[in-house]
Formats: structure tokens, sequence, C-alpha cells
């Protein structure tokens, strides 16, 4: 194995203030916020959110910090990180669109960048013309589009209109057409921001593939940025994980994804529709501890403390969603069914899931209690917590998405062995 | 670095700080189909959705050249060496024009451009390239008018004559490009961090005009002002320009030996600031 792209100390700098910021009247602003109205310096924040890059308080942030790592020829990396951590800065320097403050990159072969879908595309110029021209920006020669142009209007699937000019494309047209343009280089090394955000599913899944066939079947080297941690697991072997300008986790992508859900711990607090509080519902476990990994062929269980006062007859919820926010499990039962017609105090819910066997993805995992009319009337919600499920549920040869649960529900004061419920 | 680059057989390297004096034309060069898709780009969409279409590139210096007629000529009662006042004044436009455009519109190519800089790379030299060379396919069509004024007054008689200077045209127009495209780069360059640049070459390049020997021959100018307008290395390209054409004007070995020196350091110091700005400029502009 050869190496593709070898990475030394790389590091890149964003100067803040005076210098930085180059206009007189930003300059103007910045003394105006903070000298007249005493106010945090609005520049200064940066350099806060990148805490660990901030060199004494001379207003530098290091928005990269020695960053090394090689990657081989064929290689899959997914890169991952929070907003801001500096994953755009890395593809930026990666693919020279700015040159880096220290430290080298070292490539070998053709590198195509994707930063963005459709860059360069003129309004004015039919479909077939900004091919060439989306084509030639994109480092292509002629000849080479001469040659793919039948292929790419095919991929692009709007062979009808291609001599119209693209001003009149729906959008998803001119989404499709620029990406078939991208999805044709010929280069030993693509790099792929969060391009994919835009389109809808089933260019997306288009997209997707045809990126997985370039990596598998082509053997040719990719470097892939996205949030959608469903995507990075299915295309990439390996992954980087960025936080505030370093590489924290360098390894295979499904530690990687793991160990970043661990650090983001990716719950959203819960929440309620009314402000009286008869009902909450608050933290979740899995497995009695704070996991965030399933294996689609062991059983788990979920438990979620419940904080109610008098509440008769409530109907409680165990959802699971896939990363679209589509519900993939949905399990129901009413709180007589397992012994509390009536809920009061602090209780602890719990689910037995016996397997899953769902495909391998993040899928985000929460409670849902409503109660009728009455005393209350309302919908409260636990916290939302972002799981990882791996195994290959095809193996199985099995997919339930009604899996059999076990609902039980004890009280945290009183210790009365608590009554379960197979639904 | 270097070396152990080369050992290791690296296509690329990206540093910091790359060598000052990379000029980069070999790049520039493998990326010639960009150029010519960029030239395509701005002369179509010059004229997409227009009556007129290419007609356009005429109606400009025509009328530019009656207002001039009717103003210096007629009002002011400024000389034009006895040649005929539209030829002399449309010799003076077409040339100046040329040089005028490649000045505003390379001088604004990084805050134009700033989208495409942002997320692509490729040389960004072709850009600038293509504005000069787009604005070549517009001065071409500007130099056919002025051809056919003079055809017009070849045959009404008028007193002028096209001189062996001529065969300089491809050279003058060579000048005129890597001036306009020197000064242009440095002020974009310098316009990625103060914008301030970019109002001052609007009417910056007009009073130039006025230095320049547009709307007067050199031998009208005061003896005194002589020199300064001399100075100005335009000058002696727009006077061999009117000696080529129409025979009068004031060409020498020095007077073109100094523009082109000039020419050829404005040219080289506005690749260089060009090049050292290119680099980092995304994050300023």
């Amino acid at each position: 194995m050869s190496i593709a792209i070898r990475v030394e100390d790389l590091s890149k700098m964003y100067q803040l203030g005076q210098i930085g910021t180059g206009t007189i009247s930003l300059d103007l602003e910045r003394w105006f916020v903070t000298r007249v109205l005493r106010k945090p310096d609005p520049f200064l924040k940066l350099a806060e959110a990148n805490h660990r890059a901030v060199k004494g308080d001379s207003n530098v942030v290091w928005s990269l910090k020695d960053v090394s790592f090689e990657i081989e020829r064929g290689e899959t990396v997914g890169i991952i990180g929070k907003n801001g951590a500096g994953k755009s800065t890395l593809l930026k320097l990666l693919s020279r669109v700015t040159s880096p403050t220290k430290g080298t990159i070292k490539q070998k072969g053709r590198v195509a960048s994707l930063l963005e879908v459709g860059t360069g595309f003129h309004p004015e110029l039919s479909g077939r013309e900004n091919i060439y021209l989306n084509g030639s920006i994109l480092g292509m020669r002629k000849k080479e589009i001469d040659r793919k142009l039948d292929e790419i209007i095919d991929f692009s699937g709007v062979e009808r209109y291609i001599d119209t000019p693209v001003k009149r494309f729906s959008s998803g047209m001119y989404v499709r057409l620029a990406f078939a343009v991208a999805a044709h280089l010929e280069s030993e090394i693509l790099i792929v921001d969060e391009v994919l955000a835009v389109g809808d599913a089933e260019f997306q899944k288009k997209c997707l593939g045809k990126m997985e066939e370039i990596g598998k079947r082509d053997g040719r080297t990719i470097l892939f940025v996205s949030h959608n941690m469903g995507a990075i697991l299915e295309l990439c072997k390996r992954g980087l994980l960025i936080e505030t300008g370093q590489i924290v986790k360098d390894s295979d992508v499904a530690t990687c994804v793991a160990s970043f859900m661990e650090r983001d711990k990716h719950r959203q607090p819960s929440e309620r529709t009314d402000k009286n509080g008869l009902l909450d519902l608050g933290r979740i476990s899995i497995n009695n501890e704070d996991s965030y990994q399933i294996d689609n062929s062991s059983p788990f269980e979920v438990t979620v403390h419940v904080a109610a006062n008098d509440i008769a007859n409530a109907t409680l919820f165990f959802i699971v969603e896939n990363a679209f926010g589509q519900s993939v499990v949905h399990k129901r039962v009413s709180s007589a069914e397992i012994g509390h017609s009536v809920i009061d105090g602090d209780l602890t819910l719990q689910v037995k899931v016996p397997t899953l066997w769902i495909s391998p993805g993040i899928y985000t995992m929460y409670f849902k209690a409503i109660a009728p009319a009455g005393s209350w009337s309302g919908r409260a919600f636990s916290e939302r917590v972002s799981v990882e499920v791996s195994g290959q549920a095809e193996a199985s040869g099995k997919a339930f998405m009604n899996p059999s649960v076990t609902w039980s529900m004890r009280s945290d004061e009183v210790k009365v062995p608590a009554k379960a419920l197979v639904i | 670095m270097k070396t152990i680059a080369e050992n290791e057989n690296w296509d690329l390297v990206i540093k910091g700080h790359g060598p000052l004096f990379d000029l980069k034309i070999s790049e520039v060069w493998s990326y010639r189909d960009l150029l010519l898709m960029f030239v395509k780009r701005d002369f179509v969409s010059f004229y997409k959705q227009t009556v007129f279409g290419p007609l356009w590139f005429f109606i400009q210096p025509l009328f530019t050249t009656i207002i001039f007629t009717f103003v210096f000529g007629n009002l002011a009662g400024l000389s034009t060496d006895g040649l005929p006042q539209p030829l002399f004044y449309m010799a003076g436009i077409t040339a100046w024009n040329y040089f005028a455009d490649c000045i505003t519109k390379t001088s604004t190519v990084f805050k134009d451009n700033s989208q495409i800089f942002g997320k692509v790379y490729f040389p960004r030299l072709i850009l600038p390239l293509s504005i000069v060379t787009s604005n070549l396919v517009r001065f071409g069509v500007q130099m056919l008018l002025f051809i056919g004024m003079m055809a017009y007054y070849a045959l009404a008689g008028g007193s002028f004559q096209i001189t062996w200077a001529v065969s300089l045209f491809p050279f003058l127009v060579l000048l005129m490009a890597g001036l306009g495209l020197g000064l242009g780069l440095m002020i974009t360059a310098l316009t990625t961090k103060y914008r301030d640049l970019s109002f001052l070459v609007t009417f910056g390049v007009q009073l130039l005009m006025y230095m320049t020997t547009v709307i007067y021959p050199l031998s009208a100018a005061p003896e005194r002002y002589k020199q300064l307008i001399q100075l100005n290395p335009m000058t002696g390209i727009i006077e061999a320009f009117r000696v080529a054409f129409l025979g009068q004007g004031y060409l020498s070995a020095t007077s073109l030996g100094y523009s082109s020196a000039i020419t050829l350091v404005i040219l080289f110091a506005g690749i260089l600031i060009f090049n050292k700005t290119e680099r980092n400029f995304v994050d300023t502009v």
C-alpha cells in the first residue's frame, strides 16, 4: 500500500481583531461594542469556542493545531466532529483553497474536491455548457468531458432540459446536474464536504451509492465529512475525530463514531407541553449505564426516570427513530397495565428489548407520556439519546420493526416488586 | 524539505510559504481549457437575453466618439493633428477602452469570485487572464468598427495614412493587456482587505484618461506638461497606435521602450503580489 496523503504538523491560524478583520469599519464597530457598550468582544467569542487553541490573550485562534496523519491509497476516511471543530478548515487546506500557517501536506495523485455542489454554474448558460464549465473548474480537461458527456447527462437524469439555461431548472435538477459532473471526475483522491445535505432522499441515496462505487470498485481514496453518522458508517472504513482543531481519535470508523457519541453525548433535554410540572420524564440510561451502543444480536434494557403528581390513566410510549426522524420502533403501554393506574412520586420505567434487528446506524431513543384530560392534560417527553446500533441485520435474516418488549415500572421510594407486562 | 518530497515522488507538496518568485506558469498552462471556458462564459452571458446581442460592443465606442467629437472637437476645438476628428477620437477610445476594461474588470476579480475561489482550487491567475482574453474579443469587435470607419474616411477623402508601424499592432495590444492586467492584479490583491480601493479605481481610471493622449495629441500638449504626460506608459502606446493606423502621433524607440519596460515591471510585480495574496485571501475577503 502506498501513501496517498501525508499531513505533517498541519496548523491553521486565524487572526482575530485589528489585523485580521481588515476593514476600518469593522475595527470601528469592534471598538464601539467593546469600549462604548462595554460588551464582550464579538470576535473574542470565536476564540473562546476554540478554547484550547487560544494563545494567551493575543486574539489568535488555531483552527487546526499540529495535525498529522497519513492516508493510504484506496482508503475511505470519514472526518467527524462538532461544528467549528476544524473539519472544513482541514478540507480547505487539503484542497488548496487556503494555505496552511504551518506544516505540510503531501499528496500523490490528482485531487478533486467537492466542497460544494455546482461551483461556478452560470445561470444563463445551458445545462450542457455548464457541464463543460463546471467540469473545467473542477479540473477536467475538455477532451475528458467530451468523452464522458453522455454518461454525465445520463446520470443526471435531466436529458430533456440539457439545452435550457440552468436558471430555468428546478433546484433539484440543478443539484442533480451538478453532482453528475462531480461524480465523473477522474481523480485519485476525492474530497467531499457535507454536500449531500441538499437534495432529496433519493438523490442522497444515489450520491452515496456513487461514492461507494468510486471507493470500492475503483479503489480511489475518499475523504468524507458529514454530520450524518449513518452515511459515515456506511461509506467509510476509517474515522478521524476532530475536536478543537486536533485529531482526538484516529481509528476504524465504528470506534470513532462511538467515541464521538460518547464525547458529544448527544442528549437533548426532556420537555413537556405544559408548565405545571405534574408529569416529568427525565434521564434515560441504557443497560443501567451511560452506554450509547447497542448490538443488534443482544437484548438490552432502557430505563427512564419518571416524576409525577397523581396522574391517572397515563399512556407511556417507547420510541426509536432513525436519522430522518421516522419511528422505527413505537411501543405503547397504559400505566394501568403495568400496575400503576395512578402515577405518583418518583418512579423508574423500564423497557426490556430482546433484540432489535434493525439496520446498523445512528438512532434516537426517547420516552413519551400522554395523560388524558382531567387533572393534567399534556405530553411529556424524556430526553432524547442518540445510540449507535451495530451488527448486521441481514445476517440474521430477521428485521423486527415491532419487537416484543417487556414494560415494568417501580416506585423509587417503596421497594415493591415491579409488575412486568410483555407486549 | 523539497528534496525529501522529490525522493518520495509526491505530486504536490502544500506548505505555508511558497517560493516568492514562483509564477506558476506551467500550472496555468495545464488549465488552459478552463481559461477558454471562462472566456466563452463571459462572451455568451454578455448578450444572452439582449435584443441587439453583440451589437452592444459597437454602441458604446460609437456614442462616445460622437460625444467627444462634439464636446472636445467642436465646442473646445482641441487639435487632432489634422486628422478627421471622429477617427482621431475613435482610435484613442478603442485602445483606451481595452486597457481600462482590463484594469477595472481584473481589479474586482477576488471580490467577484470569492464564492468560487472559496470552494475549489485552480490556478487563480486563470480568471484575470480570462478577463483580459475576453476583453480581447470585445476589443477585436471594436477594431472592426474602427477599420470600417477608416474605410469610410478613405473613400470620403479624409487625410490619414496607415504606416509601417501597423506591424507593431500585436505588440501594442500585448502591452495594453499586460499593463492593465498588472495594475488590476495589484489593485485586486489590495482590495481583499481594503475595499476602499475599488471605489478609487472607477474614477481613477477615468482621470487617468485625461492624463493620456486620448482626447488630444501629444503634440498639442503644453511643453511643460509634456514630460509629465509622457511619464504615463499608456501615452506611448496610444501615440504609437495612432501612428500605426492614422499616420500622426509620436513614436520613438525610447517612448515605446519606456512603456514596455514599465509594463514588464508592473506585470511581474502584479503577478507576484497576486500569487502571494491568492494563498490566503479566502480568509480575509
